[in-house]
């Protein structure tokens, strides 16, 4: 399950904010939003899909920089609401 | 002790040849903003000071010494000089805060060229927009952002040259893109700087308006003069700072007070290329030391959510000066920074149009919380009423901030819109687009925009524009955007929408539009909320009446609705 919902995260991320021939890959520890690959605002889209996708409520207080820095982190976020 | 005592004196004697006198303005003929930020702090022998310490994200660490900074400029001159670039060119600068971009403007100026600095979150039909206004000759970008480009370099014909920063030697490029290493170049000693006069083009800035499409606000080498004496005191930089301005210089403020302020002022700043983060900002700081800290409110908001409990992990206690710029910054941010640094962030006003700081509050001045403070010397400001534009003189009366116009980092027009920038003019004062009042003792207090252009993070989005992206979405018919009050951000941008037949609103349809938007125009124009509706309020003429949403969001009375076509 979680395996699963890590590819997903991964591919949504690849396909929404990554360009085709940027060169850059993605895996569960990349960085996102120290990176830039999210950027700050960018973030908010990335938890509307992630609340939409689980139909869960993540709090405001929770979706911190850090909390989205990496599929890992997003996992152990996620796992707060949804059972992995 | 600040830069300077006593406000009143200050602004009483002041005179912009100060500044001149303090630089040398004009010595040898040499008005070039590029000299000014590199050959000059040499010359005056800081060659072998830090000019700048960057720092990427994965903790990577780049030095760079005024000299550094003088020779690899020359370097980037030299080359744009061969590749065929000529004086006047617009040459646009597409990167992330690599140094690249930071030392690519200083020699883009020494070679005579325009800088035209833009946000690297800028989506393709963004990016389009404005370099097909500028009629741009050459892009400086990277690998990560060059997909962007390759989209529509095809519908930009004078964009006959596209530079990556980091390909492999060996790369696959496509027609007119060329590669180029600025460490690995054969490094350029001695440069023929551009004899540029003091009302030479120098840097293009794009800005958003309520209507049409965004405008390039021209600034002059002679800027310089505005922006060093302002860095100097507004941001009190002193020979031992170590400086940092967390604003990217795709936005004017990471250009006037990210490299023309600091480096003219021969100061030590560092960059740190990272996305936001509490514990890495202070970590940042802890770091290198940093004295003074020009940040923005929709951060300083951030940091306040994570608590004081955080600062306390950190030293701190470099810190000697905090500013702050892009929007008001609210009275509990002012109060909870002195709780938390055990100084105040000193608020700063400007705009693109204005070139450099215009309203401030300056050390060694009395901070009054949520305010903007007062003119910086040789500056006349005032709040103008929007009926005849005529001064405001009763005390706490809101009205429209203007300024006399004369001050040296002045744009001298919108590229290619003299119509536009004339009409910014009346009764002989600029008029800004924002609304204040004036106390008894002199300050000023924001109230908000006078139009409908969306003020989020502290920078302006134009509704005009996210409204034609949302149009070419195959299931929109019909849209408005609108600025909806943010704790964080201040506005952010909210999206009616009504549906083509046969669209059906859904939340895959809503992240769908909300994506498209991002990805064509940028992240911050990116609505964080749409509303479907079944149409839209419009005036009998059919023009969509944006200010009745806007009122709802806000919680206002929706005022006059006598031209309303359902009415």
């Amino acid at each position: 399950m979680a395996e699963d919902i890590k590819k997903l995260i991964i591919d949504y991320v690849k396909k929404e904010y990554l360009e085709e021939d940027s060169g850059i890959d993605v895996n569960e520890n990349t960085k996102l939003i120290s990176s830039g690959i999210v950027d700050s605002f960018s973030m908010v889209s990335l938890k509307m899909f992630l609340e939409k996708k689980f139909s869960i409520k993540i709090p405001d207080e929770k979706a911190t920089p850090e909390a989205f820095d990496s599929v890992n982190n997003i996992i152990n976020l996620l796992k707060e609401y949804v059972k992995l | 002790m600040s830069n300077f005592l006593s406000y009143d004196d200050l602004y009483k004697n002041f005179k912009w040849e100060q500044s001149e006198k303090e630089l040398e303005y004009g010595k040898n003929g040499m008005f070039n903003i590029g000299y000014y930020c590199s050959d000059r702090i040499c010359e005056i022998g800081k060659g072998n000071k830090l000019g700048m310490i960057w720092e990427g994200y994965d903790g990577e660490v780049k030095k760079y010494t005024y000299n550094d900074i003088r020779i690899y400029s020359n370097t980037i001159a030299q080359f744009l000089k061969d590749i065929g670039l000529n004086v006047g060119d617009r040459i646009c600068l597409f990167l992330d805060k690599v140094p690249e971009l930071y030392i690519g403007f200083v020699g883009i100026l020494k070679m005579g060229a325009i800088a035209q600095p833009l946000f690297s979150a800028f989506g393709e039909e963004a990016l389009f927009t404005r370099l097909d206004d500028a009629k741009t000759k050459a892009i400086i970008t990277s690998k990560k952002h060059l997909g962007k480009v390759r989209r529509i370099k095809d519908k930009l014909p004078e964009l006959t040259k596209i530079v990556v920063v980091d390909a492999e030697e060996g790369a696959q490029l496509q027609t007119n893109e060329i590669y180029f290493s600025m460490e690995k170049a054969k490094k350029v000693e001695k440069f023929d700087i551009f004899k540029a006069g003091r009302e030479v083009p120098s840097v293009l800035h794009y800005t958003s308006g309520t209507t049409g499409k965004p405008k390039g606000a021209q600034h002059v080498h002679s800027s310089l003069i505005s922006q060093y004496i302002t860095a100097k005191w507004v941001l009190d930089l002193r020979d031992d700072d170590i400086y940092w301005c967390t604003a990217d210089p795709g936005w004017v403020t990471g250009t006037s007070y990210g490299i023309i302020g600091p480096w003219a002022n021969g100061v030590t700043q560092v960059v740190l290329d990272a996305g936001f983060g509490t514990e890495k900002w202070y970590a940042f700081i802890q770091k290198y030391r940093v004295t003074v800290w020009y940040s923005a409110p929709t951060a300083i908001r951030l940091l306040m959510k994570e608590g004081i409990d955080v600062v306390k992990k950190y030293d701190l206690s470099s810190l000697r000066h905090l500013a702050s710029v892009g929007e008001p910054l609210n009275a509990e941010a002012v109060i909870w920074s002195e709780k938390a640094f055990g100084k105040p962030f000193y608020d700063t006003y400007w705009q693109t149009e204005t070139g450099s700081i215009v309203i401030t509050n300056l050390p060694g001045m009395k901070i009054k919380p949520g305010s903007m403070g007062k003119p910086f010397p040789g500056i006349q400001a005032t709040v103008l009423n929007p009926k005849n534009f005529e001064p405001i003189t009763t005390n706490g009366t809101v009205g429209l901030i203007a300024l006399k116009p004369g001050w040296p980092s002045m744009m001298r027009t919108y590229w290619n819109n003299q119509v536009t920038y004339e009409n910014k003019f009346k009764n002989g004062w600029y008029i800004c687009g924002d609304r204040a009042s004036i106390d008894n003792e002199g300050y000023f207090w924001f109230v908000g925009r006078d139009d409908d252009v969306i003020n989020t993070a502290g920078h302006l989005v134009g509704p005009f524009e996210i409204e034609s992206a949302l149009l070419e979405h195959k299931a929109v018919a019909e849209s408005a955007a609108v600025g909806k009050p943010d704790p964080i951000n201040m506005e952010v941008v909210k999206a009616f929408i009504a549906l083509k037949p046969g669209y059906v609103a859904s939340d895959d349809l809503e992240m769908d539009i909300i994506n498209f938007v991002r990805k064509k125009l940028s992240p911050l124009a990116m609505p964080q909320e749409i509303e479907f509706v079944p149409s839209l309020p419009k005036t009998r003429s059919g023009k969509i009446m944006r200010r009745l949403l806007r009122a709802k969001e806000w919680g206002e009375e929706i005022g006059d609705t006598s031209t309303l076509e359902n009415e």
